[in-house]
């Protein structure tokens, strides 16, 4: 049933794909129900953050469209109009999930938010913090989340394009040293998943070393289920959750 | 007497009981054992309640403040009375209105007739007087007014609204030692956990009955999996900071964190458990790579790995009684399994046959691990997870929660008729208390989320 629902969603984000080109935003995968058959054209769903990366107390304006959708909802907000644009103003790093459903199926579109603590902006003096900013939109483009099957810590295949991408990068930027955060959803005990979460992280950790990277640039700590990304109780959201993070280690 | 004489005997019976459980526990001497029996053996819970009422205490001496001392001290008392497991309690709306304050006040009649038909009475004195409380207690066998004595017993604290609940607990454990077959209550014992109400997850204490709940640990991290040492001198638990996560100490005694070198270095440190006789801590840790359970000596030091397999291994619980063998949780197989070796890392024995087993505690006897289990895990499953108790020599388990919200982390009471757990119910963690055969199920904690209970070792 897993593999068959991927494949369906595998031809939606297909579709959104090429109906929107340059529409970059990750997509994270569909598990709502679709019907056996489909009838009227598929809905396609694009959401932007603008900016992607703000300071605390700063605003973000989210910009969606979607096509052929009756039912657009995102996460948090509730119900949208088709298209639309909102001003928000998270006080943490947010994942912005809208599911747009209609006769021909579901789309979803993802747009995560990072909030920097204030005393961050502060701490960095003014002439470097520009190139350090892109350093880190660098880092963030390249070196992404690593996601995980339930109860399991073994990197997935359909991940190894992830990491291939991140062990690139992290082979051209030699100064960089990064700190892997394993975390799970929320179901199963506190003390196994922050086991597990330290399984998921060393995974990530021997799978760079063996693609070049120097152990001695990766460190890892596990966050079981205490931080989670989201906190509801839906596929989507586990999914989110069961994954490795990467920070620059400074 | 022949009642006196007869609660002696049961007591009795309990003890020869505890000591050969494999004659109850075969079946072939009772062919028709429930499946609780067992575990009312095993829990010293006896189908055959003593019937006790408690009166209430007559106020004595001037001091304003008896009336409210005296009310905390009732309801201590009939509430420790009531908990313990063993007493089939007289309810205050059937006992006689008196309050009688010294043995010639008391009417025994009266408390042997119905409705009360108590086979015991509690009663006593409380007076508040110069700054000091003091309380007298006794207990009486109703249907013995020849020799009615069982029990006189006299307290003397600084008056505080706290200190006539402290009298109370410790007169209900004379009570419930002197008439459940020489096992100590548990009214004075405490339960250690983790709750998030500051804002961060730090550890806190409460009393047995969820009273006089305070923080323990101020770190602002997160903080996890609080374990009582035996003498309650130390309270080991698991912390994450600059270096990762650590078993780190928090000494009682000082009302400090003490150093705890060899719970830090390198990978990630959880679960902290001590051994019955406070001499070894054995952990979860990652220092050599994989998670594994490794064991040291209270002080640090004789560090050793004890299993070697790959997969999480975490959660270790001691044979309290043995001391010479671990319980825990390994997900070498897949989904986490509860296994048993020994203290050198032979022997391995899987406990548990599918689902997710986790959180395991050694019952104090060391006939019994009680667990939490999802026997029907899996996306989409309907299974409940829930609080188990299993007989270790056969196997054999029995469900204590159902159908109530998610249940983990049971650990036992000293006088093993009790678990203390935590339970979520649509995201909110609570902690609560049970008798070991699932009954009298209560909430402790209502404010903020509550975590990881661990109940003290007396």
């Amino acid at each position: 049933m897993n593999s068959r629902n991927r494949l369906i969603t595998c031809l939606v984000l297909l579709v959104a794909v090429v109906g929107f080109a340059g529409c970059g935003k990750k997509k994270t995968r569909d598990t709502s129900s679709l019907a056996p058959s489909l009838s009227g054209p598929a809905p396609t769903a694009q959401l932007t953050a603008t900016p992607t990366t703000i300071t605390a107390g700063d605003q973000v304006v989210l910009t969606w469209r979607t096509t052929d959708a009756t039912n657009i909802s995102i996460e948090g907000i509730g119900d949208v109009p088709s298209s639309g644009v909102k001003t928000v103003t998270p006080s943490t790093s947010t994942s912005y999930h809208l599911v747009a459903r209609g006769d021909g199926g579901s789309a979803d579109a993802t747009a995560r938010v990072t909030v920097n603590p204030v005393q961050m902006a502060v701490a960095v003096p003014q002439d470097s913090s520009a190139s350090n900013m892109t350093a880190d939109e660098q880092f963030r483009a390249n070196v992404q989340d690593i996601f995980f099957d339930y109860d399991a810590y073994d990197v997935r295949a359909d991940q190894q394009a992830q990491l291939s991408k991140a062990a690139a990068y992290l082979a051209q930027n030699t100064s960089i040293k990064v700190l892997i955060g394993g975390y799970c959803d929320e179901r199963g005990s506190n003390e196994y998943n922050l086991n597990l979460g330290q399984s998921r992280a060393n995974s990530v950790k021997q799978a760079l070393v063996q693609a070049g990277v120097a152990a001695d640039r990766l460190r890892i700590v596990s966050y079981g289920k205490e931080k989670p990304f989201c906190t509801e109780s839906t596929e989507e959201c586990w999914q989110q959750n069961r994954r490795a993070g990467f920070t620059i280690d400074r | 007497m022949t009642a006196f004489f007869r609660k002696l005997l049961s007591c009795f019976a309990g003890i020869v009981t505890l000591s050969i459980p494999g004659a109850f526990l075969s079946g072939a001497f009772l062919p028709a054992v429930h499946a609780q029996d067992w575990v009312r053996t095993g829990s010293n819970l006896s189908d055959q309640k003593i019937r006790l009422a408690a009166a209430d205490f007559k106020p004595v001496g001037g001091d304003p403040q008896t009336p409210s001392y005296k009310a905390s001290f009732d309801s201590t008392l009939y509430n420790d009375l009531a908990n313990a497991g063993i007493f089939d309690m007289v309810s205050k709306s059937m006992a006689p209105q008196a309050t009688p304050g010294s043995p010639q006040e008391i009417n025994l009649g009266q408390w042997a007739a119905d409705p009360a038909n108590a086979s015991m009475v509690a009663f006593g004195a409380l007076s508040a007087a110069n700054g000091r409380l003091s309380v007298s207690g006794w207990v009486f066998d109703a249907k013995n007014p020849g020799s009615p004595q069982v029990l006189g017993k006299q307290y003397n604290e600084s008056a505080s609204t706290d200190n006539a609940r402290l009298i109370a607990h410790k007169f209900a454990d004379e009570i419930i030692a002197r008439l459940g077959g020489g096992i100590n209550g548990i009214a004075e014992t405490k339960l250690y956990f983790v709750s998030s109400r500051t804002g961060s997850k730090e550890i806190w204490v409460m009393d047995y009955d969820g009273q006089n709940q305070h923080i323990v640990t101020k770190l602002g991290s997160i903080s996890l999996s609080p374990r009582i040492a035996p003498d309650n001198s130390r309270l080991a638990f698991s912390s994450i900071g600059k270096e990762g996560w650590s078993i780190r100490m928090f000494s009682l005694d000082l009302g400090r964190p003490v150093g705890f070198p060899a719970g830090t270095p390198g990978g990630s440190n959880f679960s902290p458990a001590w051994s019955g006789d406070g001499s070894k801590l054995a952990f979860s840790s990652s220092r050599s790579g994989d998670p594994e359970i490794w064991v040291c000596d209270a002080n640090g030091g004789n560090l050793r790995k004890l299993t070697a397999f790959h997969g999480p291994d975490v959660s270790p619980t001691w044979n309290p009684r043995t001391n010479s063998q671990i319980a825990w949780v390994s997900g070498r197989t897949g989904l986490p399994q509860i296994y048993t070796m020994d203290v050198d890392g032979a022997n391995i024995q899987r406990m548990t046959d599918g689902g997710y087993a986790i959180s395991p505690s050694w019952s104090p006897n060391g006939q019994f691990l009680a667990f939490s289990w999802n026997r029907k895990y899996g996306p989409g499953a309907p299974g409940g997870q829930d609080i188990y108790v299993m007989d270790i020599a056969s196997k054999r388990w029995i469900q204590l929660t159902h159908d109530a919200g998610s249940n983990d982390f049971p650990s036992w009471s000293p006088d093993g008729r009790h678990l203390v757990f935590e339970r979520a119910i649509n995201g909110h963690n609570e902690i609560w208390t049970m008798l070991a055969d699932g009954t009298e199920q209560h909430e402790l904690t209502k404010s903020g989320k509550n975590f990881m209970p661990n109940w003290s070792w007396k």
